[in-house]
């Protein structure tokens, strides 16, 4: 799994995609760890778009607590956001939605994460 | 394998519905039937068969014990919890007390919810009964004698009249037990726990109480995945959410509902039954994660629709 990230000034988007089950959460956890990495070498937060994931299993949950773990040890920030229908069902069923920080759409993850943040992914978003 | 039969379902300790938990159930039926003609017996019951189960039952509060009716004249039951109680006193009542029954007790560990019930477990009384333990642990019999010892109970292990016997079964191996195969599996939990799958006419349930389940160990769910397979019915351990169960309580040896769901929907069983309630939980929230859970199996569906229940003191589950 090969996950396509972005950097918005002070945060770092990255966007997986398809399903996180049993068999493709190793592959995740590889991704996030390099991902955490990155983000935390930069001084960013780390925002994970999911709006193009359609199913996580528990393994793949285990791996956002772990990096959101990681990423709070060094006072950064993990927002999950654009969670879709099945994933959404998925999160409140597990409880993640009440110990990770979940974000409705990615514009309110941005904004989450700073100021600067949510005015660079505009100003990229507004650029033909 | 005709049926299972649930006598306690609680998780670690036993609880009971209090006057205020009473008082508030009763409070919700009277507002349900403001405005209804309930003249006849029959106008109330089916009133009653209308409520939703958390205002009109309850799920109860004995700790952990499981009755498999096998089709065979042997009793075969899963855990002595406190619900060993009532089941012992149903068994006598049954058969109006005679004695020469025999049953099989299949031990998932023991912990003391799990072992509660034998002090209080009629038919051990009777002389001409016959009282098979089984389970994994070394410990098997020294663990329930010592827990009517003094001073921690005021009658000794030596009064049982039955013929109390304990057999030590080895995970990965089949037995045959009085006509059914039963095979177990090694668990994580503090002490070890054994899961139990039971098969006979072309049915098969799963016992597995007790069973925390590493998500980073893929030999595990997969030896899991392969104990769940095909099974009628799978008693799973579901006390915790999973993200209570990987965070706060990791390593407190439960499981969680999606966990089970996951688990059951690969290994293609037919019935999750979710079991060994969090014990704080009132019918309510017992109710709410079943809900969810069965939610959850419906938008996670694969080729086969998984069916999910709850367990409740005094559930029967045809099989």
């Amino acid at each position: 799994m090969q996950i396509a990230s972005r950097q918005y000034a002070d945060a770092l988007v990255a966007a997986p995609a398809g399903r996180v089950d049993h068999l493709s959460a190793p592959g995740f956890e590889s991704e996030l760890t390099r991902l955490v990495a990155q983000a935390r070498d930069g001084g960013s937060a780390l925002v994970l778009d999911f709006s193009d994931v359609e199913y996580i299993s528990s393994g793949g949950l285990r791996v956002l607590m772990i990096a959101a773990t990681q990423m709070r040890a060094r006072q950064g920030k993990l927002v999950v956001a654009a969670l879709q229908t099945v994933a959404a069902e998925i999160f409140a069923v597990s409880r993640f939605d009440r110990v990770l920080t979940v974000a409705t759409t990615l514009e309110d993850a941005l904004e989450h994460c700073s100021t600067a943040a949510l005015a660079a992914y505009r100003q990229s978003s507004a650029t033909p | 394998m005709k049926k299972v039969r649930f006598w306690g379902t609680r998780g670690s300790l036993p609880v009971a519905l209090t006057a205020t938990g009473v008082r508030q159930k009763l409070l919700e039926v009277l507002r349900a039937a403001r405005g209804r003609t309930l003249a006849t017996d029959t106008d109330l019951e089916r009133f009653l068969d209308g409520l939703p189960f958390p205002i009109a039952g309850t799920y109860g509060g004995h700790s952990s014990c499981v009755q498999i009716d096998t089709g065979g004249p042997d009793y075969f039951v899963c855990d002595m919890g406190s619900g060993l109680r009532p089941f012992g006193i149903a068994a006598m009542a049954r058969r109006a007390g005679t004695a020469g029954q025999t049953f099989h007790i299949f031990q998932s560990h023991l912990h003391w919810d799990h072992i509660m019930g034998l002090p209080f477990f009629v038919p051990a009384f009777i002389p001409g009964n016959r009282v098979v333990i089984y389970g994994g642990h070394a410990e098997l019999e020294s663990a329930l004698r010592r827990q009517q010892e003094r001073p921690s109970f005021p009658v000794d292990f030596s009064i049982f009249g039955a013929k109390l016997e304990f057999v030590h079964l080895e995970p990965g191996q089949d037995y045959d037990i009085a006509g059914v195969r039963v095979n177990t599996l090694l668990q994580r939990h503090a002490g070890d726990s054994y899961g139990y799958r039971f098969e006979s006419k072309g049915k098969a349930v799963v016992y597995t109480t007790d069973s925390e389940h590493p998500l980073t160990d893929h030999e595990h769910l997969e030896q899991f995945v392969q104990f769940f397979r095909d099974a009628d019915l799978v008693i799973f351990d579901a006390m915790y959410s999973l993200a209570d169960a990987i965070t706060v309580k990791a390593d407190w040896g439960h499981s969680s509902n999606v966990v089970g769901v996951e688990l059951c929907q690969r290994a293609g069983a037919r019935h999750l039954c979710m079991f060994h309630h969090e014990p704080v939980f009132d019918d309510a929230a017992i109710e709410a994660v079943l809900a969810e859970t069965r939610r959850l199996e419906e938008v996670t569906r694969g080729a086969s629709r998984l069916q999910v229940s709850a367990a409740y003191d005094g559930l029967e589950i045809e099989l």
